[in-house]
């Protein structure tokens, strides 16, 4: 239990995907300037991290490995993921229409960012060899999918703040828009810097 | 005719520079620019890619049916992607190492997606070679660009020969996530000063900054900017 805890820390706080593995930047500086749209975009995100990760990392285990194709990984992965969304906005579309009203807009946008096959494969990289044979890794990966979603969340919402303030302040006019963006988010990167080791230091 | 190609050539290295004046495939960009040699295979890993696809989605153009073209590209790509990360993996293993999750990922990159849906299917073979060469080169250039600002200052070392001063007195902060983040918001306003903001204004956080551009021809946006009024 304390393993996976220091998972989902490790993932949000320390190996942050947007601020420290710069993942997912495009929706990171794209939608991130109302707090509302953030908040939506992440909450997707986290859901659709959390669906790919419970389809792929199976296919990896039970398909790829044991054919010995672990090389057509990316086309897998990526096609899996193309389809699955489409499958969740279709079902949503269909028998949960309040909640696609408020996620629908943001899945398409998921199919090509660059978090979701990341956090898949890295998954796949990285729990795919531990002690457990099947479920023990499974779990880990989807406590890792988990942390990294929540992850993507804090970093959204935080940097949607930050970012109203400074869209209303003054500063030089090659700075505005794109440019103040990036230095903002160096900024707040600075902060997360700071969880270096806390992760180790609490639960090791 | 002769110069219409040159321009088309030309177009992507600076006029069109994918990052700098599109700001396209940003992740792999901030990610991988900590070393001037990396910043160089990740390029030519991109250039190649792009290119490949490019010209069979050129060729294909006819073929394929316009409701099912995405996934198709996405198909074509990722094919090639794999190829390079054989090929990589095979006969450049440090590059290999230094690259890791971002070569699967370039996939996703939105490069090669925008200018598959931008260029290649409405374009013949060779314009859409040439088009590839001239995004894939002004890539390369903009990752060694940022790369070797963020080494030099960064490590104190160019392609890992060692600068003298800045050796002993580097910033380590410039290799960090923040260093990455900050430095490319410079050169952004380095490339609006210099053209009087006409490069990026227009383009900033428009559908073209967009991952998806490609595959929602700006409905999404569009949704969203209703929604959002309301």
């Amino acid at each position: 239990m304390k393993e996976l805890i220091a998972i989902v820390m490790a993932a949000i706080l320390v190996n942050n995907y947007v601020l420290a593995q710069f993942l997912g930047i495009c929706p990171f500086l794209g939608v991130s300037k109302k707090l509302d749209q953030a908040a939506g975009m992440s909450v997707a995100v986290i859901f659709v991290m959390l669906l790919a990760t419970a389809v792929t990392y199976p296919i990896q285990f039970f398909v790829l490995n044991p054919n010995g194709l672990g090389y057509l990984q990316t086309i897998v992965f990526i096609l899996v993921i193309a389809a699955l969304v489409q499958l969740v906005e279709i079902i949503l579309k269909k028998y949960i229409p309040a909640l696609h009203a408020s996620l629908g807009v943001y899945l398409p946008l998921i199919t090509t960012n660059c978090a979701v096959l990341g956090v898949c494969i890295s998954n796949v990289d990285n729990y795919m060899t531990a002690t457990g044979g099947f479920g023990g890794g499974f779990v880990q990966a989807m406590f890792n999918s988990l942390g990294s979603g929540l992850g993507f969340l804090l970093a959204m919402v935080l940097f949607s703040g930050v970012r109203s303030r400074v869209d209303k302040c003054k500063c030089p006019e090659c700075f505005k828009g794109m440019p103040i963006t990036l230095i903002s988010a160096a900024i707040v990167s600075v902060s997360f810097m700071g969880f270096a080791g806390i992760v180790e230091n609490l639960l090791g | 005719m002769k110069n219409n190609k040159l321009k088309i050539l030309t177009n992507g290295i600076i006029k069109e520079n994918p990052i700098l004046v599109l700001i396209l495939g940003t992740c792999p960009f901030l990610a991988v620019t900590t070393q001037a040699s990396n910043a160089i295979g990740m390029g030519a890993a991109v250039t190649f890619v792009l290119l490949c696809s490019n010209v069979m989605i050129s060729l294909l153009r006819k073929v394929i049916s316009d409701k099912v073209r995405i996934p198709c590209y996405i198909v074509v790509i990722a094919s090639f992607v794999t190829l390079v990360q054989m090929i990589v993996k095979a006969y450049a293993k440090s590059l290999d190492d230094a690259l890791g999750l971002y070569l699967p990922l370039i996939v996703v990159n939105c490069i090669i997606l925008g200018r598959a849906e931008m260029f290649a299917n409405k374009n013949g073979a060779l314009d859409s070679a040439l088009d590839a060469i001239g995004m894939g080169v002004g890539y390369t250039l903009a990752m060694l660009a940022m790369a070797s600002i963020r080494e030099i200052f960064g490590a104190g070392t160019w392609f890992g020969i060692p600068v003298p001063v800045l050796k002993d007195n580097n910033i380590s902060i410039m290799t960090m996530a923040p260093g990455g983040f900050a430095i490319f918001g410079i050169l952004i306003a380095i490339i609006n000063k210099a053209s009087n903001g006409k490069a990026i204004k227009k383009k900033d956080f428009s559908c073209e900054g967009c991952p998806s551009a490609a595959a929602c021809n700006g409905q999404n946006c569009a949704e969203k900017r209703e929604a959002a009024a309301k």
